[in-house]
């Protein structure tokens, strides 16, 4: 005892200091009103944030309330078989499971967001993730952890009942596809009429064919050394674009975004059906890579530079509901539109499918699921200071849709006053040439608004203007990089899901060898998640206007899901008292959601509700009338068919997870009506032997215990 | 730091992988031993059926 509290001292002075800089930098950004501040505090509130909710609340949650057990052999102890199962060092797994749950999502969603003003996004970034998305991804993993690592379909099914788990599978297909394309939305988007990165992005596919060969025949199991070949290749690619854009091949890449969606389509399909080594782990290599190296160049940048927002921090379109680039008020839209870097549904997906498989320790998952999400919120915070530090008047003549802008930049100039900000013709002519990029009017999507925000940062650390067009198109490929390897990803994980499911009818479809099923299922799946970048891209109103918060909906309503599970599984298994820690972040959520789903569905502003504005245009149709921003009655028509099958799918959405919901609250009333807790699906209890530590730092007892086990001395334990 | 840094990537990519089939089949031999070519073709193949999910 009295050796201890010497050290506990030194521990409350440094947990004194954190919670003073964060409370601090909240200040500052709470109080500052009317003049600009540096982007340092939002770094500074959201790190010292975080500090304080890893050290004291996720360690509750371990402790407290999952009961989290170092004495229990975890699955991949237990199940050892060195594929998939298999105990693997604790900052291994986190790198694995930070590179598969961070995506273009955050990076996007917090852009979008902007046009609220910096700070609603800002806490509920910080806020979010502390109470609900790391929470969300911490539980699942432990929750799967104690199942052998089932997946979230399979935990609903096992522990709520057939129905629940029947409509959680088509949530999660149907989400999928949803998902799939808004993010390819987003590609096209930054490289239609862009023939620097069309070149780039294109050449990502040799390269990655020749890191596949180079892997298989030459070097097997050499990654490293094939990853630093593929992205010196890749620089030389970002590098070959600009010349291209200057040379006589300009046209050939200079595609409309209607020839990007077939090629997109068509790629996904090859990419879907070839082996994984051809083309996906390759590209997984590569995109692992650069996401790791840009978000620490970014988070470097940022605190170098330092840069001032100019973004207000409350937005009047914060309150109207009323905003160019998505329309709907704060509540709920901002918390739909920020999604992953808050809270992401789709985490719950990686939570129960490979993490929990290679866990050593129970604890471990603090550092795994609630670590890797803080880490991915710091990304979501970072992307929200790129989109701040631009100007207002060019964010908006970058995001508001074509039918709005026009195309010129006097139409832009003049449409971004219309909404209160300034830009003039020769300013927004100068930051197209600045990126040399022929026009960057209306490259709605976040990803080219992003990329300006990041060359603005990187261009001042390294290389000063002259690299500003070569750090824009770094971000944009970068950008396009992962969101391509999550389409080709999640094409194949839709098809075997397609498969699977269809398999249950005719059994030769099952079967994953068998190629007719394999090719009709993938065209299925990317014909599916086509037509819907298809309607994107024509959409006359905008296509990530419109498909962007059916997106976010989708993602929360899974994260709906994830929280209802694990709030069933607490209180089945008599913690009753503890079910608030996942139970009111998803009353949060569903509020949310549902509100948001309703508005959507039913709201009377044809701009936000999908039906109101079919009425609008289907009435206007009748009398054979073109209503603005449609060009002609195709126009017209294509309007009415996009918000008639985008209402029913945001309807549909919302019912599936009532349904999961109605069947959860049945299985807890029972719970709570039962004397001893309901039988639950989890493994049986066998002794650990494995001694490792739980954080990221071994402790002093963690030491002396690795010592005497004789596995502390190995060159992994010195860092 | 560097040593650690050389370990992490060897690890997080996959690299030392075949070391360690290498001690499991010396220490519980069954079957024939797969060179690291043979090895490392069944590792990726794996992927084939089960590519798990990259995020948003």
């Amino acid at each position: 005892m009295l050796q201890k509290s010497p050290k506990s001292l030194k521990s409350i002075l440094i947990w004194t200091g954190v919670a003073l800089v964060g409370a601090i930098a909240w200040g500052v950004i709470a109080l500052s009103r009317g003049e600009k501040i540096s982007a340092i505090w939002l770094v500074a509130a959201a790190l010292g944030s975080y500090a304080i909710a890893y050290r004291f609340y996720s360690r509750f949650i371990v402790k407290r309330v999952l009961g989290a057990d170092d004495t229990r052999a975890t699955p991949a102890e237990r199940l050892d078989n060195g594929v998939d199962f298999h105990p693997t060092d604790r900052r291994v797994v986190l790198g694995h499971h930070f590179a598969a749950i961070a995506g273009a999502g955050p990076l996007v969603g917090p852009v979008l967001a902007a046009q609220m003003g910096y700070l609603p996004g800002t806490i509920w970034i910080i806020v979010g993730v502390i109470f609900a998305g790391a929470v969300q991804d911490m539980v699942t993993l432990f929750f799967s952890m104690r199942r052998n690592g089932k997946s979230l379909g399979q935990m609903v099914r096992d522990e709520i009942g057939p129905v629940g788990g029947a409509a959680a599978l088509i949530a999660v297909f149907a989400i999928m596809i949803i998902l799939l394309a808004v993010l390819a939305l987003v590609v096209v988007n930054a490289l239609a009429q862009s023939p620097w990165g069309t070149f780039s992005i294109a050449m990502t596919i040799p390269i990655a064919l020749f890191m596949g060969l180079y892997l298989r025949i030459l070097r097997p199991g050499r990654v490293i050394e094939t990853s630093v070949i593929g992205v010196v290749l890749l620089f030389l690619a970002i590098v070959g674009g600009g010349w291209v854009q200057n040379s006589s091949w300009a046209e050939a890449f200079t595609l409309s975004p209607q020839t990007l969606v077939i090629c997109l389509v068509i790629y996904g399909f090859f990419a879907s059906v070839l082996p994984v080594w051809m083309l996906l782990a390759p590209r997984d290599y590569l995109s692992t890579f650069m996401k790791i190296g840009v978000i620490g160049l970014l988070a470097i940048g940022v605190i170098i530079v330092a840069p001032q927002l100019q973004n207000e921090a409350v937005t009047d379109f914060a309150l109207t509901g009323l905003g160019p680039v998505f329309s709907g008020s704060l509540f709920p839209f901002v918390f739909i539109t920020i999604a992953c870097g808050a809270l992401s549904g789709f985490h719950s997906l990686i939570a129960s499918g490979t993490t929990p498989k290679m866990i050593q320790k129970e604890s471990q998952i603090r550092l795994v699921g609630y670590g890797a999400m803080l880490m991915e919120s710091f990304v979501a915070i970072m992307a929200l200071i790129a989109a701040s530090i631009l100007d207002p008047g060019l964010y908006y003549a970058m995001n508001i849709p074509v039918g709005v802008l026009g195309t010129t930049a006097e139409s832009a100039s003049a449409a971004v006053a219309g909404f209160g900000f300034t830009i003039t013709p020769d300013a927004l002519r100068e930051a197209a040439a600045a990126v040399e990029e022929g026009s960057i009017i209306a490259r709605t999507g976040g990803a080219p608004t992003l990329a300006v925000g990041i060359a603005d940062i990187l261009s001042a650390v390294f290389g000063g203007a002259a690299f500003k067009a070569f750090w824009y198109h770094f971000a944009i490929m970068f950008e396009a990089l992962f969101i391509l390897t999550t389409v080709d990803a999640g094409t194949r994980v839709g098809r075997f899901m397609l498969q699977d499911t269809l398999g249950n009818v005719w059994k030769p479809i099952g079967r994953v060898s068998w190629k007719p099923g394999l090719w009709g299922t993938s065209a299925v799946v990317v014909l599916a998640w086509g037509y819907f970048l298809y309607t994107g891209v024509t959409n006359p109103l905008g296509g990530i206007n419109q498909l962007f918060p059916l997106f976010g909906i989708a993602n929360q309503l899974l994260a709906a899901i994830a929280l209802t599970l694990a709030t069933t599984l607490l209180i089945k298994a008599g913690k009753l008292k503890w079910a608030w820690v996942t139970g009111i972040p998803l009353a949060w959520d569903v509020a949310v959601t549902l509100t948001a789903s309703w508005q959507k569905v039913f709201h009377s502003d044809p701009r936000i509700g999908f039906f109101a504005q079919r009425e609008r245009y289907a009435d206007a149709l009748a009398e054979g009338k073109v209503l603005a921003p449609a060009k002609s009655l195709d126009d017209m028509h294509a309007v009415v068919v996009n918000s008639t099958v985008d209402g029913v799918l945001a309807a549909l959405f919302a019912l599936l997870v009532v349904v999961v919901i109605a069947n959860a609250a049945l299985v807890c009333f029972r719970a709570i009506r039962a004397r001893a807790p309901l039988p639950l699906t989890e493994a049986p209890y066998v002794e650990s032997r494995i001694v490792a530590p739980a954080g990221l730092f071994p402790t002093a007892d963690e030491r002396r215990e690795l010592a005497h086990a004789g596995v502390g001395r190995t060159e992994d334990e010195t860092p | 730091m560097v040593r650690f840094t050389r370990w992490y990537l060897r690890e997080l990519t996959g690299v030392n992988e075949y070391d360690r089939y290498l001690d499991r089949h010396r220490a519980d031999p069954h079957g024939p031993l797969l060179s690291r070519r043979e090895y490392e073709r069944l590792r990726i193949d794996r992927q084939d059926a089960d590519p798990g999910s990259r995020c948003c």
